[in-house]
């Protein structure tokens, strides 16, 4: 069974969707790393962004890939709202309160998503859905369809993208500072309420970019966003709660264990490995791989 | 949640009493039906077709004149919506008695036909099972459960031994067999008694894969089946899966000497060819099928057309399912729950399009039901086995 001309499609098949969980962990990991808090609410917010880019297509035409700006935009919106309207006002400055804000927040779009679309399962159709790329590295050739190849590529992007904002800008040293001490930032005339707002727009933003480069090779219903979330968990564990190169190598490795997993122990079995993953990585470095904020 | 959909259900049937409107003066009582099928959720489209399929039953025995051994009385849809979930299948069934009905007709899927015969059998409901191919449904001695179609022994049976004698025909060019099932009752009963069959014939079934619903991925088994290199692929799943899989096999370039189906989900299905021709050409089907020679289906088919919808199994399937419920009422000459058990016990319904002769219920089995072999052929689904509704010759390999 350990044959290359099957083993180098599989991992290559693994690192594209690999690339894309990293980017949902990204969105994850900052809104963690920033507001310490874990939010649950993200698999939902995924489905929403879904909803989006499947109503943009079948509504309005728009091709997923056009629609890309417009969901960031959209998401980002969404995001600085719903912390600022919804989460900081009901958390009333305790941690375990945004906790249960968020679950809440999941639970209500879920449902709202539930009333809307029912719970059938949609995909889009269009015309690159079935276009493949062939790749030849000597040791094996293989036929990845085009939107992986794609979302490998935005998802790779929009984490440097991410990083560069980051580490570079003032906003970046402004999340960065408020993440480090949060009194300090706010005695250099930081305004933290809205740098929170910002991270986790920022942080829903991305999952705006995740769901555009998602649905061309994949699917929606309500409850889509719990398998993700549960993969963005670990990823976040694995690479080290707030590390954004982490949550980068941390995604990969994952798509790639996942993607070996399925085609060696069978697809219903696939999902083992990432847990296995997950509880040993808890038990021998629960740090994380890359420990530390980046 | 719950309420919304009861309130949905109540509505929609109460619309469709009101497009029969009852003539005259004194009308007989509506007998009430329930039509239940997972019309939401990952099996909603097949789900769909089912209830198009009963709809339209009822609207062709109410048009000619409803149930005349009970003075016309017409039959009164109580639509329900099993959202692709046994427990939620059993719920239908509990709000269903509550309700009243005299029957029930439904719910495709076999898992979760076997819930809801089961809760329906504590109230004495009728239940007519319209595919559910598992043979469990009817082998746990339930007096309310009866299925018109065949199961997926006789079907796998027939299956493979069609496959050994077109095999042989070809000079026997195809040894090994890679079977690609999807993960409830349905697919695994198959897949396990294909593996158990094909040896026997001297066929090696080299590998047996099972895959969640839904699947949207195929990337990794078609790997392996290049890997693994079969001479025919045996796929046992529901449309979405069952077309993503050809698809990806396009894909990746894998082509098989034959993809030979056993209660394929969409292998002999007009929407798959006419969506994927080029994917679909040559895919010989083992399913459940209409009698090709029996002009009613023909206009059965134009008339599913005309509502801009496919003509499946799911359709053919429950359209027939309620015709034979109505035979049964008819012989009945009551709604009430026994004796229209006992109309069906008795039955010998054989005013039908499907290939089954006279209905003749063993154990709630009809002993008559077989599915038939088809072959997809330049666009269009072609029966290819047995010789009496053969309409092409079989194409057997796909490639030398």
């Amino acid at each position: 069974m350990f044959n290359l001309s099957i083993l180098f499609p599989s991992v290559l098949n693994g690192l594209t969707t690999g690339a894309v969980y990293a980017l949902i962990a990204l969105g994850l990991t900052l809104i963690y790393g920033v507001l310490h808090i874990i939010n649950f609410a993200h698999g939902a917010a995924l489905m929403v962004a879904l909803y989006g880019v499947y109503w943009l297509k079948t509504g309005m035409g728009i091709d997923p890939y056009l629609a890309l700006p417009l969901m960031v935009m959209a998401m980002f919106a969404l995001g600085y709202g719903l912390q600022r309207g919804v989460i900081n006002r009901a958390s009333h400055g305790k941690d375990e309160n945004i906790l249960l804000v968020t679950l809440g927040v999941s639970i209500v779009m879920e449902n709202l998503a539930l009333l809307a679309f029912k719970s059938d399962t949609r995909t889009i159709e269009t015309a690159y859905t079935l276009t493949t790329v062939p790749i030849d590295i000597g040791i094996g050739q293989a036929m990845i369809a085009l939107p992986k190849l794609v979302a490998f590529g935005g998802a790779v992007i929009a984490s440097a993208i991410l990083i560069l904002i980051v580490t570079r800008t003032d906003l970046g040293r402004a999340i960065r500072a408020v993440a480090k001490e949060k009194h300090g930032a706010k005695l250099m005339g930081i305004d933290v309420e809205h740098v929170y707002a910002m991270s986790f727009g920022i942080g829903l933003a991305c999952l705006g970019a995740a769901a555009c480069l998602l649905l061309p090779a994949y699917y929606v219903n309500p409850q889509v966003g719990g398998g993700f979330v549960l993969v963005a968990f670990t990823i976040v564990v694995l690479g080290g709660m707030g590390s954004f190169a982490g949550a980068l190598v941390g995604g990969l490795l994952i798509g790639v264990v996942e993607s070996l997993g399925g085609l060696y122990l069978g697809e219903s079995l696939g999902q083992i490995g990432i847990f296995a993953i997950f509880i040993v990585v808890l038990l021998l470095r629960p740090q994380g791989l890359f420990s530390g904020n980046s | 949640m719950s309420n919304r959909r009861h309130f949905l259900a109540q509505s929609t049937a109460a619309a469709s009493a009101l497009a029969f409107p009852m003539v005259g003066g004194a009308q007989p009582r509506a007998i009430k039906v329930g039509v239940l099928h997972p019309v939401t959720g990952a099996l909603a489209y097949s789900g769909q077709q089912c209830r198009e399929g009963a709809l339209m039953a009822i609207e062709d025995i109410n048009k000619a004149g409803g149930i005349k051994s009970m003075g016309g009385a017409k039959i009164e849809a109580l639509l329900g919506d099993a959202q692709s979930t046994p427990q939620a299948g059993t719920a239908e069934i509990e709000k269903m008695n509550e309700a009243g009905v005299s029957a029930v007709v439904g719910a495709f899927a076999s898992a979760i036909c076997l819930a809801t015969t089961q809760a329906a059998a504590k109230y004495n409901l009728p239940h007519i099972v319209d595919v559910g191919v598992a043979d469990q449904i009817v082998e746990r001695g339930l007096k309310n459960t009866f299925r018109f179609g065949p199961g997926y022994r006789k079907c796998a049976e027939i299956a493979v031994a069609n496959l050994h004698v077109l095999n042989t025909a070809a000079g026997k060019p195809a040894r090994s067999v890679m079977i690609i099932h999807e993960e409830s009752l349905f697919g695994t009963g198959t897949a396990n008694l294909l593996a158990r069959e094909l040896p026997g014939y001297g066929y090696e079934v080299k590998e047996v894969i099972k895959h969640a619903n839904p699947t949207r991925d195929f990337n990794n088994i078609v790997l392996r089946m290049k890997a693994v290199n079969p001479d025919i692929v045996i796929p046992a799943n529901y449309y979405n899966e069952y077309a993503l899989l050809v698809r990806t096999m396009q894909q990746q370039r894998v082509v098989p000497k034959a993809i030979y189906s056993v209660l394929g989900g969409a292998a002999s299905s007009y929407k798959f060819v006419k969506e994927f021709p080029e994917a679909a050409n040559g895919i010989i089907d083992c399913n459940h099928w209409f009698n090709p020679r029996d002009k009613r289906s023909a206009e059965l088919k134009k008339r599913a057309e005309a509502k801009g919808l496919f003509f499946s199994y799911e359709m053919f399937m429950t359209y027939t399912s309620m015709r034979l419920l109505a035979d049964a009422l008819e012989r009945a000459k009551s709604a009430d729950r026994a004796a229209i058990i006992a109309a069906l016990e008795s039955s010998s319904f054989s005013d039908h399009i499907m290939p089954y002769g006279l209905t003749k219920f063993v154990n709630g089995q009809n002993q008559g039901a077989q599915p038939l072999m088809t072959q997809v052929s330049k666009g269009d689904i072609k029966v290819i086995i047995p010789r009496d509704y053969r309409e092409i010759d079989p194409i057997f390999p796909l490639k030398a």
